[in-house]
Formats: structure tokens, sequence, C-alpha cells
């Protein structure tokens, strides 16, 4: 597209980039500055949160954690919140997909019902559903596993990425699959090498939701896990919060361990979409 | 894709079963043990451990959890024989451990013989129904840290402390201490002879004694005598920076302090007017033995062990903690810390924790008398009459088991009418046919269908079954509708008044109106913002404003409720900047209700904007390039072109977030945390708030829930209705 902006338009959109980036950079630096600095609290401050002694001990703090045996506590935990997480993002996805599918393309009996059904377990608070899951678990044979908790948790982001796959199933023009199976692939293969890349861009928000549920949960980490070395980063994070006081700079620290991977990941995810959408197999 | 779930199952299943198998194997010699200790005492309680196993041969395994998941973890596992064999928690909750069977009889482990090796009050503390149940540990009470440099006189009487303001500085204060809370206000409370809880059970911080101590708190405020909403971290700054002469608080503080000021610790003053000593509340932290472990010799064993001579000298000298056992203090190592043993004076005078469960329900309405009181909204006498009115409704008996018949009768009756419908539909002319070619799609769908309906119905439902009950755990009984029947008439209070279900109802529908608005505008505007073709670096962009939503919102709720601090936070730091008074956020209903609302928005922001971003990039480039070609100004494009084509895949995305919002716990129980008195609120903190701090009433929650499900079910259907007949009219 040939579009020559306007000074004025130029202007009125770099501001509110601007504008918007300090608004969501400002708490983050703040807690930045109170990794950074001893004393709690009172140890950053001012309009500009900076550290007023700049130290790398709470991560030292944070980061040295180790298990009676010496081995790294941490790193074990960090594996188990990128292993269930990215087991919760496929799992959940790998369930979606044709859910999404079928509701995006076919008409069948009890499909109204079903996406109202899927749309009425938003809408559920969870205060009460902790214990009967636990129940249920325990049944199951599968407490204090990653594969339970997996489990759990793709099946809590089952419901939102159908929604999402059903949108974007339902943007891709069914003469695309038709083309092919003119062509004589199967309505499976159709699905697989036409529609499946398409929708790679929603996909792939679409598995970040679920990553990112998986990663910062914590209320049913903390119930469902009872090992020290298969607890997720969260439930650690939330050591440093005790009954009289609160370990501020751990907490903090730890809390920016824990974003990273998310932002680097993000990064990552977004030039995936840019290029699934310069492929262009939504223009047919 | 068909199988990799089914044999993840398998695996998982197998794994499970491996271990636990071999646990089986060995379980003789192995024991658990939680706690929610970290720092020194965690260092100290492995220490210990670490001898039990060289000496006994016992394999000790540690855990420590999150505080916040203490209970509701031993009460989740414990009954299915998942707990530890021995855990060390507050004497406090042991009401609610022997009311649910969580803890066995520990004379096991404090033999009659063992008892004089304890400091009194602590075996005192865990004695119930002439029964002991845990090991003393260590004790926590409040004492007074005293500034030695600001202060050189004997403090004897909280008057010697009022004194003080005369001799310092205008920029020093006599007295620190977080004034508005009730557990700091309960010494207050013992010198003027009044108690928090009764011995019945009762509110008992009313009348005389308990009106004028919660007057003197506030004299000494306008005095200057104590400094204004002093929250933990301002006393412990206040006295770091030699601008506090004395402060009360706990051993906590002590692993704050380094060598900043010199300062001394001693046992409470005495209020000079009724002659009486300020005595704080005591809590003992004690080894609690299981009914699993209590079959185990070996955890028997632990919880005695870490009462012992040398244990205790350990967690003193390592874990800094004010031991009960007696014989550490002769230690002349343990002695030195004068600290410590002060604390340990203290404890000699200090009241135990009640632990009755009753406890847990006093603190809110406590809370929020003093705070009224301290604000200068009511005199003291109000107040508190206000408070035991809102406990008493909290409390209140609970109704009569009803006949069941009423809730059969509906679930009879929607299971006709689900049967009704059903047959009908199977009957339809058609059906049939319809249903043969449905038969293939199921195939998509049976994975997902499945998942949701075990691992996410399933809990739903028996989590809303339980709303027909009422009662905590191990008392429950069937009370019918009872629960919704109370929830709807406000329980015989004004319908709209303080915190009835209309009045939250309210607060929660503003809270969502103007949270999704937000969202929606802001997402837009950057996402159309994003979407400019000619603008650099957009990954950049992109991933600097996706930023708030990659940081868990439990953590981003605690840094901004750290940025609305009215002595630290950032939000006062600019408005004293650009010349405005700071703004004391929690006091106000539209203070603290805005530092919610810019919390979530923020928080909520970045998905409205990705969505906004997915959904404009699958808008046919060719559509926008005829219509430039056909003269379409940029507005015209948006209006006709880019909007009605962007909407439609926006609808599910806002709904759902309205939904989010709707029951947005995190920020509001984090934030504000209902401040100020409980009116910023919303339906599903106010459920929870029944759930965990009002005498565990999981029935009442319960109800609160499905309340909040039917509400928001009936209006998303009528949304949707509506979108659809709109939809329909545009085509």
């Amino acid at each position: 597209m040939d579009d020559k902006p306007s000074v004025l338009e130029r202007v009125v959109v770099h501001l509110l980039l601007v504008g918007a980036v300090a608004f969501a950079l400002y708490p983050v630096l703040w807690v930045v500055s109170l990794a950074l600095s001893q004393g709690g609290l009172s140890g950053t401050g001012g309009v500009v949160p900076l550290p007023r002694a700049p130290t790398l001990e709470n991560f030292r703090l944070v980061l040295g954690t180790t298990d009676p045996d010496g081995a790294w506590l941490f790193g074990r935990q960090l594996a188990n919140s990128i292993v269930v997480s990215l087991a919760t993002a496929a799992v959940g996805i790998a369930v979606a997909i044709p859910a999404a599918y079928a509701l995006a393309r076919f008409p069948f009996v009890g499909k109204e019902a079903g996406v109202r059904a899927l749309l009425a377990t938003q809408m559920f608070p969870t205060v009460a559903s902790a214990v009967p899951l636990y129940l249920l678990l325990d049944k199951l044979h599968m407490l204090d596993s990653r594969g339970g908790l997996v489990l759990v948790y793709a099946a809590t982001s089952v419901p939102f990425a159908i929604f999402q796959l059903r949108g974007a199933f339902s943007q891709i023009p069914v003469d695309l699959e038709e083309a092919a199976m003119v062509d004589g692939a199967t309505r499976f293969q159709a699905f697989v090498k036409v529609t499946l890349p398409a929708a790679r861009p929603a996909i792939a928000v679409t598995a970040l939701f679920a990553f990112m549920s998986a990663w910062n949960e914590f209320i049913l980490a903390a119930t469902l896990l009872s090992r020290e070395d298969a607890f997720t980063l969260p439930v650690v994070l939330q050591r440093y919060v005790g009954e009289h006081d609160a370990a501020w700079g751990s907490f903090a620290a730890g809390a920016i361990l824990v974003s990273v991977p998310v932002m680097a990941l993000f990064y990552v995810a977004q030039r995936e979409l840019v290029s699934g959408l310069t492929a262009g197999g939504v223009k047919g | 894709m068909t199988l990799r779930r089914p044999l993840l199952v398998l695996v998982a299943l197998v794994l499970a079963l491996a271990a636990f198998a071999c646990g089986g194997a060995t379980s003789a010699r192995r024991i658990t043990v939680w706690h929610a200790y970290r720092g020194d005492e965690e260092r100290a309680l492995k220490e210990v451990a670490a001898r039990y196993e060289v000496e006994r041969g016992v394999k000790v395994t540690l855990l420590s959890v999150p505080f916040d998941a203490y209970l509701s973890k031993l009460q989740a596992a414990v009954p299915r024989g998942n707990g530890p064999d021995v855990f060390i928690d507050a004497h406090g909750r042991l009401g609610t451990f022997t009311k649910e069977g969580l803890v066995a009889d520990a004379s096991g482990a404090i033999g009659e013989a063992d008892v004089a090796r304890f400091d009194e009050t602590s075996v005192r503390a865990l004695t119930q129904d002439g029964k002991r149940w845990g090991v003393p540990l260590a004790t926590k009470c409040l004492a007074l840290f005293v500034n030695t440099r600001l202060v050189t006189s004997e403090i004897a009487t909280l008057e010697d402390v009022q004194k003080l303001r005369a001799t310092l500085p205008a920029s020093a204060v006599p007295l620190a201490y977080e004034a508005h809370t009730t557990y700091y206000h309960v010494p207050f409370l013992h010198a003027f002879g009044a108690e928090l809880l009764g011995s019945a059970g009762d509110f008992a911080m009313v009348g005389r004694g308990a009106e004028d101590s919660v007057a003197l708190v506030r004299d000494l405020t306008k005095d200057h005598v104590v400094p204004d909403e002093p929250s933990g971290a301002l006393v412990k700054q206040l006295f770091v920076q030699g601008q506090a002469a004395v402060v009360i608080s706990g051993p906590w503080l002590l692993s704050e302090l380094r060598d900043e000021v010199p300062f001394k610790v001693q046992p409470l003053p005495t209020v000079a007017k009724t002659g009486k000593k300020m005595r704080p509340y005591l809590t003992v932290e004690a080894a609690f033995v299981t009914p699993d472990g209590a079959g185990k010799p070996d955890a028997v064993g632990f919880a005695r062990w870490l009462g012992d001579d040398a244990s205790a000298r350990t967690r003193a000298l390592v874990g800094k903690q004010v031991v009960a056992t007696k014989s550490a203090w002769a230690d002349p190592e343990v002695a030195r810390s004068s600290a410590l043993a002060a604390f340990h004076a203290a404890a000699a005078d200090a009241v135990p924790t009640p632990t009755s469960t009753r406890l847990q329900a006093t603190w809110v309405p406590a809370d929020q008398a003093i705070k009224k009181v301290l604000r200068g909204e009511a005199e003291p006498k109000a107040a508190l009459d206000e408070a035991k009115a809102r406990f008493d409704d909290v409390m209140r008996p609970p109704p009569p088991s009803p006949s069941p018949a009423p809730v059969m009768l509906l679930a009879g009756g929607a299971l006709l009418a689900l049967a009704y419908f059903g047959v009908r539909r199977a009957r339809a002319p058609g059906f049939r046919a319809e249903l043969t070619r449905s038969l293939p799609v199921y195939r998509y769908v049976i994975h997902a269908v499945v998942t949701v309906c075990v691992l996410v119905v399933l809990p739903l439902v028996a989590g809303a079954a339980t709303s027909f009950f009422a009662g905590g755990r191990g008392e429950t009984r069937f009370v019918g509708f009872e629960n919704y029947a109370q929830i709807l008439t406000a329980r015989g209070g004004a319908l709209l008044g303080h915190g009835s279900f209309y009045l939250t109802l309210l607060v929660t529908i503003l809270w969502t109106v103007l949270n999704v608005a937000a969202h929606v505008g802001i997402g837009l505007a950057l996402g159309l913002a994003l979407a400019r073709p000619w603008l650099r670096l957009k990954a950049v962009w992109r991933v600097l404003l996706i930023l708030p939503w990659a940081v868990p919102s439990y953590v981003t709720a605690v840094a901004w409720k750290g940025m609305f601090h009215r002595q630290f936070g950032a939000m006062n730091a600019i408005l004293t900047a650009v010349g405005a008074p700071p703004v004391s956020w929690f006091s106000h209903f539209s203070t603290a209700f805005t530092a919610n609302l810019l919390t979530n928005v923020w928080l909520g922001f970045p998905f409205m904007m990705v969505v906004t971003l997915g959904a404009l990039t699958s808008i046919p480039k060719d559509v926008l390039e005829a219509a430039e070609v056909d003269g379409a100004t940029r507005w015209q494009r948006f209006r006709h072109v880019t909007a009605p084509l962007l909407l439609p895949q926006l609808l599910p995305s806002i709904m759902l977030g309205s939904v989010w919002t709707f029951n947005m716990f995190n920020v509001v129980f984090l934030v504000s945390g209902g401040e100020p008195d409980g009116t910023t609120d919303i339906l599903v903190s106010e459920a929870y708030r029944w759930a965990f701090t009002r005498d565990s009433q999981y029935g009442y929650a319960a109800a609160y829930a499905v309340l909040i499900f039917l509400l928001l079910f009936v209006a998303t259907r009528l949304l949707g209705a509506r979108v659809d007949r709109a939809k329909a009219k545009v085509a």
C-alpha cells in the first residue's frame, strides 16, 4: 500500500506509543529497582525508581538455593516450569485444534449447546474447584506428578483455545481446502497441508496463552505438588511472602527471573506471527 | 494427535504407580515434614533434621510450603493420607486442626515428664481438652524496640513514651507501630482490661475498656506521637533511619536490622492510667504429628527431637528463634543475644492467641473499626458496636436443616425439562439424518469434550453442589436453598447495606464496565497504531507493550500496591513532584477503586492489543486497496472497511474479557484488599472472604459462586442474542 503518512499522524502515533510504553514500563522498572536494592520497599523510592545502593544480592539468594544433596534447586524448578508449560501448550492446542476446526466448518447436533457450555466454564469462579480437583487427581493417582498438573492446566486452557482457533479457522476460506481436495487430497490432508499453515499465527498466539497461564499459575501448583524438586517457579516465588514479613527483594528478583523467559518467548512468537502472515496463506 | 493424550495419561499413570510402589517399600524409615520457614530458620531446621538422619538412620524429607497455601494444602492432603508425618505451624490454627482431624494427640512426643522442660505458657497454648497436641518449638510476640541513642531514660510506661514528644526533634516520632492493625492493637486492648474474643467465642472488643483503648490510639496519632498510616515498611524505615524512638514489632524485625542504630529490646510497657501491662498475643510454633505420622515411631521421634535440648540450641543460634525449650536459655552462647532473651521474657507475659476458629472472623471487622476511628469517620463506640454487629452477622447460627425436597424437586424438574427438550428434538423431522451426518464430526470434538467435562466441569459441579450445605469442614450439613435465600435477602439487612450482595454487585458492574472500556479503547488504539505500515521497530514496540502481560498477575498486583503506598509509593512521589498533596489511596472508595482500576487496566490492555493485532492481520489487504482506489479517505476506510470486519472478531474476546474482569480476584484482593471498609470488594473477593476469613463458610461462598455464574450466563446470553440480531440486520 502506498501510504504516505502525514506528520500529524506520525506524531500522534508516536506519542500514543511512547505514552503507553511509559505506562507499561514504569511498574516494571519499579520491580527491577526493588530487586536491585536491599531493605525492601524503603530501599527504593522517589519518582524515578532507582535503587539507593544497587546490589545483586537478591538474585544470588534466589538463584543459589540448593537441596540437601547440593543439587541446584532453582535450575530444577526452572526446568519444571518449562516442561510443564510447554507440555500444557502442546496438549491444550492438540486437544483444541480438531474441536475448533469442527466448530468452524461443520454443522452438527449439539454444536450450539457445546459452544455455550464452553463459554459457561469461563464464568464460574474457580474459588471452589481446587479441592474437588485434588480429590479427582488423587483418585487417578496423578497427584504430585507433572503429568497431572499438565492435564489440569491443559484442560483449563482448552475452552479459550477453542474460541481463539475457531475464529481463526472460520477466517480461512473454505475454497482453499476444497481446491486441495479437488487436486486429490483427502479432507485430513487438506486440513494439515492447507488450513493448519494458514492458521499458524493464531495457533502461535493461542499456544502462548496456554503456556503463560501454566507458567504463572500458583494456587493449583502449590496444592497439587508436594515435593520441593517438583515445584514450579511461581510456587517458589510465593515462598518469599511470609505471615509477618515479606522478603521484597527476593520476591522482586524472583519475579524478574520468572518474567524474562516469557518476554523472550513473546519476542520469538511475535516474529513467528509476522512471518506466518507474510507467507500469505490468508489471501489465497 | 488422537493418540498423544491417552498415551500421556497412561505414562503418567504408570509413573505415579511406580512411585507409589517404591514409596511403599521404604516408607518404614522415611518421614516427611512440612514447614513454612525460610532463611535462617530453614537452615536451622535442616541442620537439626540432618542430625536426626545420621543418628536414627531415618530419611527426613523437608518440604517448604508457601505460607499462603499452607492450610488449604494440609486440609486437602492429610485426610487423603497424602499429607506429611510431621508439620510445623502456629498454634493459632489448632482449633481448625482438631476440628478437621488433621493432627493426632502428641503425648508420645511430649509426655507428662517432658512438660517441665518447656515454657509453661507455650505448653498451655498447645493443650486442648486435656490433651497436648504439639511440641512447642518457638514463640513469637510483640515487644518494644528502643533506639538507645534517642532514648536515654527507662521506658516503663506508655506515658514515658508519650513524654518523649517533648524532647525529640520534630522530624522524629516517639512511637511507630502498625496502629491500624488489630494484631498490634491487642496489647492496648489488654491494658484496658478488654479482650478481642470472649470466652464464649463472642466479639468482645466492645464496652468501656475497648473504646478507651481505641480512643487512646486516636489521641496518640492526633498528638503526633504515632505517625499517620504506619505500615510495616514505614515502621522499619523510621526505626532504621533513627526517626522513631521506639517501635512495637516482633522478632521478624530483628532479621532486617543490621547495625544502623543502637537498640535494645524489652517487653511492652505498662499503661500507667490503668496500671495494667500491655500484653500482646503469643504465637507458639509447634511440631504437630498428623494421624498418619502418629503410627510411625520415627515421626513421633522427630517431633520430640525438634524440641530437645541440642535442637533447641541450634534453632536459637542458627535460626535465631525464641525457643520454648528452657535449657537453651541456660546456654551462655544463646544468652548472649540480649534481643532474643528480651523476646523470651516478653513471651512469659504474653497471652496465647485463642485457638478458637471464631478468632479468624474477628480480625476484619476489628480492623475496619480501628481504621474508621483513626480516619475520624466514627466515634469509638459507634465503630466498635458496628464491628460487633458485623461479626455477629458473619457468625450467625447455621440455618436449620430443611427437608431436601425443594432441592430434589428442582433437580428433578430440571432433568425432566432436559429430557423433554431432548426427546422433542429427537422426534423432530430430519433429526435422524442430521445425527447421522453429525457422527463423523464427533471424532473431531470427542477429546475436547472428555477433557473439559472431566477436568473442568466436574470439579465445578462438585464445587457448586456444596452451596446446598452450611458449616465448615467436618460439620457440614444440608441446608437446601437457605444460603441463597440469605444472600438474596441481604441476611435481613438493608438491601443496599454494607456488604450486601446487591451493593457488591453494583460495584462489580461498575468495575467491569470501566475496565473493559479502557481495555478495548487502549488495545484498539495501540493495535491500530502498531499496524501502521510505515512504523519502524515494530517488534520492539510490541514487546515493550506486551510486558505487563508477561509478568505474573500476583507480582503485578503486589508491585502496584507498593506504588500506591502512602509514604514510599511512586504515585505519591509523582503527585508531590508536581506540587499536589499526597493521597492516602486506600482511605476513600474513589481513590482505592481508581488504584484497582489502574492496576487492572495495566494488566489487561496488552491482551486486547494482541487480539486487535491478530484480527487486523486477517483483514484482506485487497479490500482496503480497493477502497483506496475508490477514493475512500483513511477514516472512511476505517469506518466502513476495517471496523465492520474487526468488530465481529473482537466480540468474543470482549465477551471473555468482561467475564474475566468480572471475576478478577487477584487485583482487588491484593491491591485494595476491599479497603476502605470492604467497599471496593467485588463479588468474587466477597465469596473468597466467606470461604477463608469468615469461619470457613464454604457453602455460603459456593452459593456466591453459583450466583455469579448465573448472572454472567444470563447476561452473556442476552448480549449474545442482541449481537446476533444486530449482525442479522447488517447482513
